[in-house]
């Protein structure tokens, strides 16, 4: 049997690696050994997961790499360990009386016993919240964190958005959808994306009927899902949306089904081919289509090796891809392949808000027992999960970084170095009850929360730290959570960043100043 | 020189119908029979609209001939989503199309601004899109003080090397930015005068008109400053909420004028509000409005000429229940470029046409 790799699965070398270390900060292997180094496994890692303790580097440090990979891809995990929100199985009728109740109670303008109005209850956004949490909860406890990784790759591919689709249990069994297939086959996964009813709610494809074809669906099908701008005329739109009439959501149970008399089985036209194609049809002839394995290759070398993905090893990849559209050999291919593993793309890569906060939460061992302030962060960063910008999801790389959400990330870091890593997010993230309240009002769907930065900006106006001091100037008292404790400052430096720290970091300090130092180096915003 | 834009954004979707009311038309009252604005609330401006009487402190300004009331403004193929409208608006772009840059910084595109103080907008707000591009430097800050304190926290990133490393050559340009920013900015608002009177500090919004107020009497040489209210999307109940809302906006608005003006500084400011779409005709079972589509915005400022501009569309002429605008919104943008900034832009129209707002 293989032993999994992830977080329950380590166990610590203690100080194997420590001799190896103090060899020197960040030296450049020309190329690639049969096994991995401290920062080789780092980097394994900062891309396969949301980020890894020093344990979880060690356990991995001087393995075999071949090996390592195909342990990291075996015996993937096809769903959730977390369990589902409550309201999965309700249908959407069932949420609408909700939400009309709760209209209705709103009506009453009731008052608390405090005399203040009670906050009307939303069901639709408290589903919002709990599906969110969900998620979060999923990526910190997950023992499979590339799992996760890829489940929001795709996401962010094959995008659909709460605030359209108005229908929570939807977006959970798209995630589900991805989860299973996340590391499956990309051809099943296309045909389910087309069947998917919080896919056919977003692109409009559940109002696609033969007499007036709806071409949002077929639109980004082409442009963003497989083929990509340049590769087909808008006739080729026109005659998928053809195809795909008749494919909807029952309005019931939410599930999907099809509607015979309302799909156009007439001839098409679709990239010089004729038939009368449906749905599936249009995806086969796709998926022979050069252009939608490199699509894919591309979008995953952006996410996991380098913001530019090489022409060639695009091409080559791509070419082993099609053959049978199967996720495993081709993330194989990528993690063993030369860039990947050049050392000059480590930390070529800008962490997302969701990989920020997770990464950072998971590397210190923080107990967070809620997860609503986390989601508002990542919300304020600019990714709101469930709720991608547009059909192009987040466009990541640098726009991840403005002026604004610069000093955003640093705010967040300086709060939890100045709050201690031991006192849990709730006592450093606890929000006041006005901020609470806000919580519970509508959120725009703007592009960070209103109240974020707000909230942040006033640092003073509530003591925070439960317990424990700042880890900047705690000294040797500092609390290390016990992902971190023990370890020596020139480990946690390494464990931190991707590569040598933009700003001087005094190698001597304590461990917990070091901790804190490295957390607030720009280095630390790359992966 | 140019005026700088003072950008308010109403989020959520004003009702355009209850803040500048067609009170002569009888389908107004028909078609709103539990929320339409009395008439004894309404200060008539003309034989046809009223402004809502919570809006009686823009009344100065309309006396004085420098706020006008832009009427009907839209687009074609209207899009009711929140995040998708605000989208077509703070980027101009067609309801169709994806634009990723806002309209401000495209105005500017091809022209080389003056380096200044290493700010060219300010956003006290969270939306940046109006002015996000490579054309400006926009700096999004909530209040001065703590950007400036987080900002100094960022060391100069002078002489440090990106080891040809992109993802890192980015962060630090940004940091050099904000670090530029935080340099020009600190002394002038630091040094700058309190304004002449205070805002009121319990809405979000007076305090960032302090702050704007601050940036603008200061003499940064800003192109725009963006400010916000939240708050309108008034599906249920709304009468209450909203005529709050507007006597907030009110109430703000006419202290910045006279704030301005006694900093002698009304002439190079452009205030304009806008929001992503007006409300729906007919009020909805739960005595609010659902998303709708044009809406009516207020221009002010010294240089404009004030009165009612476009033609207020007809409420008996309704696409799906929703008004049909009137004047496209990328030609008030194209009559600001002008007017604020010199620049000739269309915006996408093929004709984008100038309204008289401003000489």
């Amino acid at each position: 049997m293989v032993a999994p790799i992830g977080r329950r699965g380590f166990v610590a070398k203690g100080a194997a690696g420590a001799a190896a270390l103090s060899a020197g900060l960040w030296p450049l292997r020309s190329h690639a050994a049969a096994t991995m180094d401290f920062d080789e496994a780092r980097h394994l890692l900062s891309r396969t997961t949301f980020g890894a303790t020093p344990a979880e580097i060690r356990a991995l440090e001087a393995q075999d790499y071949v090996a390592t990979v195909d342990r990291l891809l075996a015996n993937v995990r096809r769903d959730a360990v977390t369990p589902p929100p409550g309201w999965l199985n309700e249908g959407p009728a069932e949420l609408q009386r909700q939400v009309q109740m709760a209209r209705a109670e709103a009506a009453e303008k009731k008052t608390g016993v405090d005399g203040r109005p009670l906050q009307p209850e939303r069901p639709l956004q408290e589903q919002g919240r709990e599906l969110r949490n969900w998620w979060v909860e999923e990526m910190l406890v997950s023992d499979q964190p590339l799992i996760e990784r890829m489940v929001l790759f795709w996401h962010n591919h094959f995008t659909s958005s709460l605030m359209k689709v108005r229908f929570p249990p939807s977006l959970f069994r798209q995630n589900a959808l991805f989860r299973r297939e996340a590391l499956g086959n990309f051809a099943t996964l296309l045909k389910e994306v087309a069947r998917d009813p919080a896919m056919l709610i977003y692109l409009d494809g559940m109002r696609s009927v033969a007499r007036q074809p709806n071409e949002n669906f077929a639109r980004e099908l082409l442009e963003l899902f497989t083929l990509g701008e340049g590769h087909y005329s808008e006739a080729d739109i026109k005659a998928a949306a053809r195809a795909f009439t008749g494919w909807t959501v029952d309005r019931q149970t939410g599930h999907f089904k099809t509607r015979d008399n309302e799909h156009d089985g007439g001839e098409k036209t679709f990239l010089g081919q004729t038939g009368r194609f449906d749905g599936d049809a249009i995806i086969a002839i796709l998926l022979k289509h050069p252009r939608t394995a490199e699509t894919i290759v591309e979008k995953l070398w952006r996410e996991f090796v380098s913001l530019k993905p090489d022409p060639a090893e695009v091409k080559k990849l791509a070419a082993g891809f099609r053959a049978n559209y199967e996720l495993r050999p081709l993330m194989r291919a990528i993690l063993l392949s030369a860039p990947f593993r050049d050392p000059a793309n480590r930390g070529a890569l800008i962490k997302s808000p969701i990989e920020l906060v997770v990464g950072t939460v998971h590397l210190l061992g923080l107990p967070v027992p809620e997860k609503t302030q986390l989601v508002r962060m990542m919300i304020g960063l600019g990714q709101m999960p469930f709720d991608p910008p547009n059909v192009k999801g987040w466009p990541g790389g640098e726009s991840w970084i403005t002026t604004y959400t610069l000093l955003l990330r640093q705010q967040f870091l300086r709060r939890i170095v100045e709050a201690t890593t031991v006192a849990s997010m709730e006592g450093a993230m606890m929000s006041s009850p006005r901020n609470r309240r806000i919580e519970r009002r509508e959120q725009l769907p703007m592009k960070a929360d209103d109240s974020t930065m707000q909230q942040m900006a006033q640092p003073a106006a509530e003591p925070r730290p439960v317990e424990g001091r700042s880890l900047r100037y705690a000294g040797d008292e500092a609390k290390l959570g016990p992902t971190l404790t023990g370890v020596d400052s020139a480990t946690l430096l390494r464990t931190l960043l991707p590569r040598a720290p933009i700003d001087t970091v005094d190698p001597a300090r304590t461990p917990g100043a070091t901790v804190a130092a490295a957390m607030l180096d720009t280095a630390y915003q790359l992966k | 020189m140019g005026r700088i834009l003072l950008l308010i954004e109403l989020k959520g979707g004003n009702d355009g119908l209850n803040t500048v009311i067609p009170y002569a038309d009888p389908k107004y009252r028909e078609l709103r029979p539990g929320i339409a604005v009395a008439r004894d609330h309404t200060i008539q401006l003309d034989e046809k609209v009223g402004l809502h009487n919570k809006l009686e402190p823009l009344m100065d300004s309309w006396k004085a001939g420098d706020l006008a009331i832009v009427q009907g403004v839209g687009y074609p193929y209207p899009n009711r989503s929140h995040f998708r409208s605000i989208e077509i608006w703070d980027t101009a772009s067609a309801s169709n199309q994806t634009l990723s840059e806002g309209w401000i910084a495209q105005a500017f595109k091809g022209t080389a601004l003056p380096k200044g103080v290493g700010v060219d907008s300010i956003v006290i707000d969270t939306n940046a899109l109006p002015s996000t591009g490579p054309e400006l430097r926009t700096i999004v800050m909530q209040d001065a003080e703590n950007f400036l304190r987080q900002a100094t926290a960022l060391k100069d990133t002078g002489g440090m090397k990106d080891g040809g490393n992109p993802a890192l050559r980015h962060l630090l340009a940004v940091r050099q930015e904000i670090n530029g920013a935080a340099k020009g900015l600190a002394d002038k608002l630091r040094a700058a005068a309190a304004p002449a009177e205070a805002y009121p500090q319990e809405v979000l919004l007076g305090r960032q008109l302090d702050l704007a107020t601050r940036v603008i009497t200061a003499g940064v040489p800003v192109v725009a400053v963006k400010a916000a209210l939240g708050g309108f999307d008034t599906h249920a109940n709304q009468v209450q909420p909203h005529e709050r809302l507007l006597g907030a906006l009110a109430t703000n608005l006419a202290l910045l004028r006279k704030n301005l003006i006694a900093a002698n500084r009304w002439n190079d400011v452009l205030v304009m509000t806008y929001s992503e779409f007006g409300r729906r005709v007919r009020q909805n079972a739960s005595g609010g409005t659902d998303h709708g589509t044009a809406a009516p915005l207020f221009v002010m400022g010294g240089g404009v000429k004030g009165g009612l501009h476009g033609a207020y569309p007809s409420l008996s002429d309704l696409t799906d229940g929703d008004l049909k605008h009137t004047v496209d919104f990328r030609s008030v943008f194209a009559t600001v470029a002008q007017g604020c900034w010199g620049q000739q832009r269309d915006f996408g129209l093929r004709q984008a046409s100038r309204l008289g707002f401003l000489s």
